[in-house]
């Protein structure tokens, strides 16, 4: 049989209120291993309350060929964005 | 032979040699783990033991009052003053055998830990917090492996048994309070017997593991009065061999 | 299409951009980043073994306490950058092997014998001196997962070399065996640190390439006149002396000269030969072959938890 551990990515939750973020990656035999694992590895100075560990094999990228057909379009919607309205100066709060 | 007359003072060094002997052990398998992230597990472990005898040789220290430091109860003594139980002293032999000696000594230490957080020694209660939650995660992780190999695969199955063979006869000095332990614990310096919840909890642990504990076996103990097995020897000469060379020198 | 994604290579390597690993490359810059990466990683494991030998004798417990902590960071950083190699498609299991096997190669300088606890503390000062001036500049590698790799070591590498200065130092306010103890490391490892940069930028081959791919950010001769720039104060804070008669601040060049190292022995050493690489290699193949039932065993266990589901 193949012995050779599944690798798991790593997310912590390094205060509360904030959100896990990816930070590497470990190799563990099931979930309960790689939380261990990441504990070990992650948090030797006290960088994190809280810990995810997800299969590498189940994440799911978008293709960097995809970059532009995925991102660009959004360049060309300035209005999204609060700045791009102009108010009357006595506007004070908005 | 345990010549310290102060029955907290034994106490106290009983469990700074338990921690520093088994951290010493766990530190050899440094560089040499079934892979990378156990050689991190191990190091964690051995650390936090490390740390815990630590604070209770400084705090032996005070309690002798002559002035010893940490390093003295550690570099300057030998084997026959260490007062650790016979199991911690036990060479690690493969890595089964290694959890087994940790999974034993972890459900007993956790046990210990718990019923010391209500100590009245303040110095005692305080560090009783902090080393329940390590060796809670210690147990945790042992365990796991505990489980792991007995339930794994034939070969891992039939080392985990072989382990717990061979050291079962060094496990219930563990829970054997020495006599002086009597009084402490009348004073509430100590916390309750933690005999019965230990067996519970290792016979839990060795069925999940599908492993079977040991019958009819002779108890080895004298570890917590000072007689130890020939190992303790070739690990203190090891542990002391640089300190020794330089008497009075600071690092 | 492979025109295009060169051409977009090219322009985020010249906008100092980062690439990922979902990005298309140039074989050979994946090959060399596997390559330098993993050797970054064996090293990183390898050198768990001379310090790691020293746990168990630790002069005070204070100092063990450091040292696992210390060869315990090593472990991880070796994880760190074995994660940063397999991103690349390579795994880990293959780069073991290929450490193993001899076909991938690790820091020499581990190759050097460690024969007393000042050693520990030359380790510590000299050698991880050296890995972070090698390695501060690899933050901004091109490759974002080694130079990310690269941020949380350089972050926890500043205290192991804290911790070598401190050691040298307790011993040269000791006594005049300690003082002579620690003068002796010295002896012995500044050479092989000096070396560490890698061959002189005349003889060094990938040198340009790699500066244009932003792999490597200065040259072998550049870092290496930093660290011995930097070096050479402490060694006299230290009070020891460094062994090289022509060692002299230039202060028309406003650095320090210093002789040429020993490239022969450099080369004996890259070569792996002797009884003390054997050994390395030796401990690092036992580790993993004894391991491989534990493996095993974990994996036969996570599997039934599985089906059991």
């Amino acid at each position: 049989m193949n012995a050779d551990w599944p690798r798991w990515e790593v997310f912590l939750r390094a205060r509360r209120g904030l959100s896990h973020t990816h930070v590497g990656s470990v190799h563990a035999a099931d979930g309960e291993t790689a939380l261990q694992a990441g504990r070990d590895l992650f948090t030797r100075r006290q960088e994190g309350i809280s810990l995810w560990v997800v299969p590498s094999e189940q994440v799911v990228a978008s293709d960097p060929d995809d970059q532009d057909s995925l991102f660009e379009p959004a360049d060309d919607k300035s209005f999204r964005f609060p700045t791009s309205f102009e108010l009357p100066s006595e506007v004070d709060q908005m | 032979m345990n010549t310290v007359a102060d029955p907290l003072l034994a106490h106290v060094l009983r469990h700074g040699d338990r921690a520093l002997v088994l951290s010493q052990r766990l530190g050899q398998w440094i560089t040499h783990a079934p892979e990378l992230e156990e050689d991190m597990a191990l190091a964690n472990i051995s650390l936090d033991l490390l740390g815990q005898a630590r604070h209770l040789y400084t705090y032996a220290g005070e309690l002798e009052g002559q002035g010893h430091d940490e390093d003295h109860f550690a570099y300057w003594r030998t084997s026959t003053e260490f007062l650790n139980p016979l199991l911690v002293e036990q060479p690690n032999g493969d890595f089964a055998h290694t959890m087994i000696r940790q999974v034993l000594h972890d459900h007993a230490a956790l046990l210990y830990w718990q019923s010391m957080t209500t100590s009245r020694d303040q110095t005692l209660a305080a560090l009783a917090v902090r080393a329940r939650n390590e060796t809670e995660f210690h147990l945790r992780h042992c365990r796991g492996w505990v489980v792991r190999l007995g339930d794994g695969t034939d070969e891992s199955h039939r080392r985990a048994q072989a382990g717990l063979d061979a050291l079962w006869p060094y496990a219930e000095e563990l829970i054997t309070a020495p006599a002086d332990d009597a009084a402490l614990r009348s004073d509430g310096l100590i916390g309750d017997d933690i005999a019965d919840a230990w067996r519970a909890d290792v016979a839990a642990t060795m069925a999940e593991a599908t492993l079977t504990l040991p019958v009819g076996v002779t108890a080895q103990s004298g570890g917590w009065t000072g007689h130890h097995s020939e190992h303790l020897e070739g690990l203190l000469q090891e542990l002391q061999e640089v300190a020794s060379a330089f008497p009075g020198a600071k690092w | 299409m492979t025109i295009h994604a060169q051409q977009r290579f090219d322009s985020l390597i010249e906008a100092d951009e980062r690439i990922e690993p979902d990005d298309w490359m140039p074989e050979e810059y994946r090959q060399t980043l596997v390559r330098q990466i993993a050797q970054h990683a064996h090293s990183e494991i390898i050198g768990m073994q001379p310090e790691g030998a020293w746990i168990s004798r630790a002069p005070s417990l204070h100092r063990k306490a450091i040292l696992i902590a210390k060869v315990q960071d090593e472990a991880g950083h070796g994880l760190y950058l074995y994660g940063a190699a397999e991103s690349l498609g390579t795994t880990r299991a293959e780069l073991l092997d290929r450490l193993h096997t001899r076909r991938q190669k690790y820091s020499s300088i581990f190759n050097y014998p460690t024969p007393t606890w000042a050693d520990v503390g030359a380790i510590g000062w000299l050698v991880d001196g050296a890995a972070i001036a090698n390695q501060v500049p690899l933050c901004r590698c091109s490759f974002g997962p080694y130079g990310r790799a690269m941020v949380r070591i350089c972050k926890e590498e500043s205290f192991h070399q804290r911790q070598g200065f401190q050691i040298l130092l307790r011993l040269t306010e000791g006594t005049a065996e300690q003082k002579q103890m620690a003068q002796e490391a010295l002896n012995r490892w500044w050479w092989p640190s000096v070396m560490m940069f890698g061959p002189p930028d005349s003889e060094s081959v990938h040198n340009a390439r790699n500066m244009a791919w932003g792999i490597k950010r200065f040259t072998n001769d550049e870092l290496r006149q930093g660290f011995v720039d930097m070096t050479v104060p402490q060694a006299e804070l230290l009070g020891l002396t460094i062994p090289d008669p022509e060692l002299r601040w230039n202060d028309e060049r406003g650095h320090y000269d210093f002789g040429e190292p020993d490239w022969e022995e450099f080369a004996r050493m890259v070569r792996g030969e002797g009884d003390l690489p054997e050994q390395r290699l030796r401990v690092r193949r036992e580790a993993h072959e004894n391991g491989a039932w534990v493996r095993e065993a974990a994996a036969a266990y996570a599997a039934r938890q599985r089906q059991a589901a």
